[in-house]
């Protein structure tokens, strides 16, 4: 066991946590915050993507301990403290972005780190950004759609 | 209460399920963590088809964490897992056969993944760790792999199915489609493989169950589509539990397509072992297992003839079918190629003789059974691209081939036994042909043969059957339940209203599009009205939803029950004003006394059904509670029109589509903003048929070679283009309240033929085999030359 600290959706968190633990693990198991889901252990579908220090990271790909004094926000972190979502959220909301929502927690971290860091300008490049998270719900016409709403409200 | 001026059917509402979606706030089986929650895992197969000679627990018994390992030994007591629905064979009407299906292999595996042992730990590391100690000696004998070998091979999948076969079946008019061949102008001929698909919801399949002693009650939280009949199967033909002691919650699922309608082996163990480890034991797939363990898709091997006049007019089609059902018998497996698939065979056509053969038979790879669309896209692929094949045979435009032979007079009985009710194939052709701009195609073949491309342009006239129906039919056809659905609508005292459906949404947006006819039928706001589904100890009953059958069947049921209340609502209200019960009218929300200005609102006559100071009880009971099943008497027809539109570069193979056109006419539509988007789902399931999509198995080890996202290509963002979808006008379902169709399946249903029509056209190739993968049609091409 070894003690990691991190801070957690501006929160700072200290636990004891096995070498081994991933960091999807140390969050869905060990704080509970369950919104970032696994659908594949192999980093291949993006449902566990959170940021960390702003970057989108898919959090079963990386183990607990290499998250050490960063700075993670999960999809529970989002939104304002009063509930306002944030308008990434709300883009994927008003486009219909999403339907059995599993994916959709990943989809919309990695949307956010599209916008704050990549070049989308054009759909083709929108929708190569998107490859790393699959949904296998909407076809992505609607996601494409949210995140360009989203980024336009994020401007 | 002022009652909105304007119904709520027919709006795009923003989805209400995406507050919690959007926030982290769904709840998935995997996030439920019981009090003393232990885990499960699975040891399987790693042999297609094997004796289990010996199998050792003793070591992993004694590993840390372990709480019990139970194998097929422990389950020889109990029922295997049954099938839903008895086909016979249509030479003798000897039933299919059924060989049994354990919940853990019993002496034998019979595929790669099949369940060998079920171990409970303290924590999943744990219970890997002690399943990789169990010692399993395995005699390895002969795999079975492809279907349309299977009934020669030397080797049986089940000693008690000779062969290989479980059934062949046969529909339609076999001499007068044979005679009608014989005596054609022209007779367009196609063999295809449907490709084997495997469904991957994002959410893996997982469940937690536990039990109670001190209440002998069972609970089980379940990725599932349908948890009633989960639990009615698992009950009755399983464990011998009392129902009555069984609660089954399915929560928020991601995603089904059909892989979590069944039941499946991995969660009655779970139940089972529940009571014995006196712990709750959680299970959730890995991406791995859920490759190899749930149910697959489609897999059918089919030559087809048409057979028509020198016009174009078809006279007769005749196919047979070896559908592959894998190693045993999953829940709905043994109707998906037979009900589900031949009687679709006369698509939009009035051909007038159709006859179809089904041989299905046994295999060592993982069950089949229904995957989105399930025996229709199977159907529609097959006509739609012999349609389009003899349309090119005989030099006509295949959009005039189609208009020869659509359907024009309702209803209309098909050779194969359906009556569609309704439907205009010519509106979604005509509405397509104009969303596609099939008018500039020439023109942008031209530009694209100027950079050495070429271009190529498909047509699919799908139909499908939803809301499988009515019981008694399916009931005379082998189904082995009815196929109703239920729904209770509980209003509060307030007027405030708790809908409970059988249905279940899983992806569908059921919570706001079935609160959008409650909110239009009752008159009040939508957020007076709470969808309830999922939860066996809350809904009375349900049949879940498959089949694009929810609103058609669970939305019936609703507005059946609310009728029932608008009924008693207006006996109250007759009570109140003092009028007689036949005087009052219902309107935007206020019982009304015809041709007066009197009027008590909804609420107010809640308030009266509940805490009455003045009520009619020597005429009513207090209340206003109403349950109904709604039995369809009929299926819906929903159809239409895709054209695809691609554009591939012969010297490396790889297809690019440019456009994608959909019109579908689902009759009246309750929120187009969610219909729209399930279309754009199952477009992308279709073009991901027939571009990427492909289960393999290796035919001399059984081994899947597609067990991974490395090596099963799904559909990504930069695979696929933005979609023309359009509802067309459309023509109301004849038969349900709400004259809606569905709308879950139509695209995959349409798409694969769409596509490969398309690559067809472009190379100028009589077929090209799903999944038109780069290599497949650069070979093509190659040919083609």
């Amino acid at each position: 066991m070894a003690l990691l600290t991190l801070k957690v959706n501006g929160r700072e968190v200290s636990r004891d946590v096995a070498p081994q633990t991933l960091l999807v693990e140390f969050i869905r198991e060990h704080l509970r915050l369950t919104g970032t889901h696994v659908g594949c252990d192999t980093a291949q579908c993006g449902a566990c993507t959170v940021h960390v220090n702003g970057r989108a990271t898919k959090s079963c790909n990386m183990l607990a301990l290499q998250a050490q004094g960063a700075e993670v926000t999960t999809i529970e972190g989002l939104a304002a403290a009063d509930g306002t979502l944030h308008p990434m959220q709300a883009a994927f909301r008003a486009a219909h972005g999403l339907q059995c929502g599993f994916c959709t927690p990943g989809m919309v971290m990695s949307a956010i780190d599209l916008v704050e860091h990549h070049d989308i300008s054009t759909e083709e490049k929108l929708r190569a950004g998107l490859q790393g998270n699959l949904c296998r719900c909407t076809g992505y016409h609607n996601i494409v759609k949210a995140v360009q709403q989203g980024a336009a409200a994020m401007k | 209460m002022n009652a909105p001026d304007t119904g709520f059917i027919g709006k795009a509402v923003e989805r209400r399920e995406d507050a919690r979606f959007l926030t982290g706030r769904g709840q998935y089986t995997d996030d439920i963590s019981l009090p003393g929650q232990s885990y499960g895992v699975f040891l399987r197969s790693p042999h297609a088809h094997a004796v289990i000679k010996s199998l050792d627990t003793g070591a992993a018994a004694k590993a840390p964490g372990v709480l019990g390992i139970f194998t097929g030994e422990h389950f020889k007591e109990v029922g295997g897992l049954p099938c839903g629905w008895q086909i016979n064979n249509s030479s003798d009407g000897s039933p299919m056969k059924e060989p049994r299906h354990p919940i853990l292999a019993d002496g034998k595996v019979r595929y790669v993944g099949d369940r060998v042992a079920l171990v409970v730990a303290e924590s999943v590391d744990q219970a890997k760790a002690a399943a990789a100690m169990i010692e399993v000696d395995y005699e390895l004998l002969a795999p079975v792999i492809d279907p349309a070998t299977a009934t020669q091979a030397t080797a049986n999948v089940h000693d008690d199915a000779p062969g290989n076969e479980c059934y062949t079946w046969a529909i339609g008019d076999g001499e007068g489609t044979d005679a009608a061949i014989k005596g054609a102008a022209h007779v367009t001929k196609l063999v295809f493989r449907n490709n084997r698909l495997i469904p991957n919801a994002i959410e893996p399949r997982a469940a937690n169950a536990s039990y109670n002693p001190a209440t002998e009650e069972y609970t089980l939280y379940v990725a599932n589509q349908n948890p009633h009949v989960e639990r009615l199967l698992m009950c009755a033909f399983v464990l011998g539990i009392p129902e009555h002691k069984m609660r089954v919650v399915a929560p928020d699922v991601g995603g089904g397509f059909g892989s979590k309608i069944f039941l499946y082996g991995e969660e009655t163990a779970l139940v089972w072992a529940s009571k014995q480890v006196g712990r709750p034991i959680k299970w959730t797939a890995e991406r791995a297992e859920s490759f190899l363990s749930d149910a697959h898709g489609r897999d059918h091997v089919s030559e087809a003839e048409l057979a028509m006049d020198k016009d174009g007019k078809f006279l007769a089609l005749r196919v047979h079918t070896t559908a592959n059902l894998g190693a045993y018998l999953s829940t709905f497996a043994s109707a998906v190629p037979t009900i589900l698939y031949a009687t679709l065979l006369a698509g939009q056509y009035a051909t007038p003789k159709i006859h179809c053969t089904v041989k299905a038979v046994f295999t060592n790879t993982s069950p089949v059974d229904a995957y989105r669309g399930a025996g229709r896209p199977e159907a529609s692929y097959l006509i739609e691209r012999i349609v389009e094949t003899a349309a090119k045979e005989m030099k006509l435009d295949p959009a005039e081939i189609r208009r020869r032979n659509f359907v024009r007079d309702f209803p209309y009985a098909t050779p194969v036994g359906l009556t569609y009710d309704i439907g205009d194939y010519e509106a979604t052709l005509n509405h397509a042909i104009e969303l596609a701009d099939v008018k500039g195609f020439a023109a942008r073949r031209a530009a694209s043969e100027a950079k050495g491309l070429k271009r190529g342009l498909g047509y699919s006239a799908y139909i499908e059957a939803c809301g499988i129906a009515p019981s008694s039919i399916a009931g005379a056809l082998g189904a082995r339940a009815g196929l109703f659905e239920a729904g209770e609508v509980r209003v509060h005292p307030t007027g405030k209203v708790t809908v409970f459906t059988g249905s279940h949404s899983h992806g569908q947006g059921h919570e706001t599009t079935f609160a959008q006819v409650v909110a239009d039928r009752l008159g009040i706001p939508m957020e007076d009205v709470t969808i309830e589904h999922g939860d066996t100890s809350k809904i009375p009953f349900g049949m879940g939803t498959y089949g694009s059958r929810s609103l058609a069947v669970g939305g019936s049921a609703i507005v059946k029950a609310l009728d029932k209340v608008i009924d008693k609502g207006k006996k109250i209200a007759a009570h109140l004003m003092e009028a007689s019960d036949t005087d009052v009218v219902f309107e935007g929300g206020q019982f009304k006394v015809a041709g007066t200005d009197k009027a008590v609102p909804f609420a107010q006559v809640s308030l009266t059904a509940y805490v009455p100071h003045n009520f009619p009880h020597d005429k009513l009971e207090p209340g206003l509670n109403e349950n109904a099943f709604y039995d369809p008497s009929n299926f819906t027809y929903p159809a239409g029109t895709y054209i695809c539109e691609i554009e591939l570069d012969p010297a490396t193979g790889v297809v690019r589509i440019d456009r994608m056109s959909a019109s579908d006419d689902f009759g009246n539509i309750v929120n187009p903003m969610v219909v729209e988007g399930q279309v754009h789902g199952g477009l992308a399931q279709g073009i991901g048929q027939a571009l990427l999509e492909h289960g393999v198995y290796d035919t001399d080890s059984g081994q899947l070679l597609t067990g991974s996202y490395m090596d099963y290509t799904m559909p990504r963002a930069d695979d696929l283009p933005s979609f023309n979808v359009q509802l067309s006008k459309g023509t109301p379902c004849t038969h349900n309240p709400l004259g809606v169709k569905g709308c879950g399946e139509a695209g995959a249903i349409g798409a694969p033929a769409a596509v490969i029509n398309a690559i067809c056209d472009a190379l100028g190739v009589k077929d090209v085999p799903m999944p038109a993968t780069p290599f497949t049609v650069w070979k093509a091409a190659q040919g083609a030359a």
